[in-house]
């Protein structure tokens, strides 16, 4: 394993949290209930103080001289490795909530596994993560049973965005060229494993949401690798919008 | 007939003394206790007021984090718009005490029918913006918040603990926002300037009319909705706020002020009061938008609500089945 590869390694993990964390960001004022707004707030704001953690351990191990700002505001698209399902656009309130519970219950798997490898500092920032993760988890699940089981409206609504969403999910299962290297040095979590648990997961929940699970053989991939969807350029123009505008200054 | 209308005055004029008596000694009136109506409505309406402005309020600030020019600051400022959701929720809470839904307070927020404090008027159009808006406008919440600790309607008092604790750490961050962009690069100081004249006036304004043009305080004051008058607490402001204008370097954007040996408080110049009354009344550069995200989140998640209602009640019919076999 090179110092490359466990760093390719980290950002795949800590990218997932910050682009979901952005997503959820540009909802704060503008939620259903005053209730579900403070919630999604607060898992933002857990989601960005887990990138800090990443961000601030990538700055220790990178060769260069870089910040934790750096790194979140001043890569190239293609330099970011999420997955493309975070990066989905917040379409309506069904999307938001099927997206988090599609993400929430590989990033509780990762972490728990991630707790277990050699790497004591992604350990460490596991441990912290999980009992966030853990609510993050309950709030979309709940939520997402409410809009399955709620109204007709709610769970035609549901329905579109599992459908919809559901061709994202394989992508948490692959590895990289960079994760492959990692795992074998005994330093992260080969997600592949993780594949049949999740899947039998989110289907029993959906089975108890009374939704449909999808049967398409036919998924979406790139993120990982850096190929992004269309709406992650104007994701980061925002995000990046400060740092080079004003560029080597402090905030 | 005649002696129970006599009794229904005697007995009411009994409450009365006693809701009198619990305001005189300082001690709070709970939402079970008698008062008079127009102490309800008051109540209602300032309260209501207070809960709208932190909701809208979210909304110039919600404007720059996605926009935050570091992991810090974006944490930080997400921590504070969701303060201010948590301080809308509970003097909503609060309010329904006095007996209205927090339906019908949307419903006169939506409407215009119910106001909300009219700084969110104003455009946030820099990131400079988030530090004046912490300095500044929680500055003066602060100082118009503080004496309500001490209101007489109890669920509002202890409302008001918790909220003012949270502002003046606000009013600290904002100010260290600016501290920061005062001691960068000169075009960061020219952003903390420009933000500084786009909000000092509007920041005056937030105390409201002056004494002789406002029409609650009398009222106000014997209930302790209100200790000190409006002209009294925005002198309290500017003199609280020029010496912190001067240690950053900014110029308050008043040619007028001075401060003045004599009374030990600085002068300052005319308020814009047409200004005021426009965005007061409905035109200042932001209502529309507000109003309408407000509307719009509203609408657009009405299917939302219903949804959790027809699930728990779904829950509930399937539990009492379950226990009736």
């Amino acid at each position: 394993m090179t110092n490359k590869n466990l760093i390719q390694y980290i950002y795949g993990i800590a990218d997932n949290s910050l682009i979901l964390g952005q997503r959820l960001g540009e909802l704060c004022g503008h939620g259903p209930s005053l209730e579900t707004d403070i919630a999604l707030t607060n898992i933002s704001l857990d989601l960005f103080g887990q990138v800090r953690s990443y961000f601030q351990y990538l700055a220790e191990i990178s060769k260069d001289e870089v910040t934790e700002d750096d790194l979140a505001f001043l890569r190239k698209e293609r330099e970011y490795k999420n997955v493309l399902l975070v990066e989905q656009p917040n379409t309506d309130f069904a999307y938001i909530i099927t997206r988090q519970y599609f993400f929430d219950v590989f990033h509780f798997m990762l972490l728990k596994k991630l707790e277990e490898t050699k790497n004591v500092n992604l350990q460490a920032i596991a441990t912290k993560s999980l009992k966030e993760v853990a609510y993050h988890k309950r709030f979309s699940g709940d939520w997402l049973k409410r809009l399955g089981d709620g109204t007709d409206i709610s769970k035609e609504k549901a329905q579109q965005a599992v459908n919809d969403l559901w061709v994202f999910t394989d992508e948490l299962f692959h590895l990289t060229e960079d994760d492959k290297a990692v795992v074998e040095a005994g330093h992260g979590v080969d997600v592949s494993l993780l594949k049949e648990a999740y899947y039998k997961e989110v289907t029993s929940l959906l089975d108890e949401a009374t939704l449909q699970t999808p049967e398409t053989k036919y998924f979406q991939k790139g993120g990982k690798n850096g190929i992004h969807s269309e709406h992650m350029g104007y994701l980061l123009a925002e995000m990046q919008y400060m740092q080079r505008a004003y560029p080597d200054m402090k905030w | 007939m005649e002696n129970q209308e006599k009794m229904n005055e005697e007995k009411l004029k009994s409450l009365e003394a006693i809701f009198e008596a619990k305001i005189a000694n300082d001690e709070k009136i709970e939402p079970k206790d008698w008062m008079p109506e127009k102490y309800r409505k008051t109540h209602i309406r300032q309260i209501s007021q207070h809960a709208h402005s932190e909701i809208v309020g979210m909304l110039p600030e919600g404007n720059w984090i996605t926009r935050a020019p570091s992991l810090r600051r974006k944490v930080a400022l997400l921590a504070k718009v969701q303060d201010e959701a948590g301080h809308g929720l509970y003097l909503y809470s609060a309010c329904e005490t006095l007996g209205i839904s927090r339906e019908e307070l949307y419903e006169q927020l939506h409407s215009g029918k119910a106001k909300y404090s009219s700084i969110f008027n104003y455009p946030t159009l820099t990131w400079a913006d988030m530090g004046a808006i912490g300095w500044l406008v929680d500055g003066a919440a602060i100082i118009n918040q503080v004496p309500l600790c001490n209101t007489s309607f109890g669920p509002y008092a202890r409302a008001m603990v918790r909220v003012c604790k949270e502002e003046s750490f606000h009013q600290r961050q904002g100010y260290e926002i600016m501290m920061k962009l005062c001691n960068g690069t000169p075009e960061q100081k020219e952003m903390a300037q420009d933000a500084l004249n786009r909000w000092w006036w509007p920041s005056l304004m937030m105390f409201g009319p002056t004494d002789d043009e406002s029409t609650h305080t009398e009222q106000s004051m014997k209930w302790k909705l209100k200790r000190k008058t409006n002209d009294e607490l925005r002198q309290q402001f500017i003199d609280q706020t020029v010496p912190q204008a001067n240690i950053l370097g900014l110029t308050v954007p008043d040619p007028d002020l001075k401060y003045n040996n004599d009374t030990g408080h600085y002068d300052f110049g005319e308020i814009d009061w047409n200004e005021f009354w426009q965005v007061v009344k409905g035109h200042g550069p932001c209502n529309k938008e507000r109003i309408s995200a407000r509307q719009n989140a509203w609408n657009k998640g009405e299917w939302v609500r219903d949804a959790a209602v027809a699930y728990a009640d779904k829950q509930a019919a399937k539990k009492e089945l379950k226990e009736a076999i």
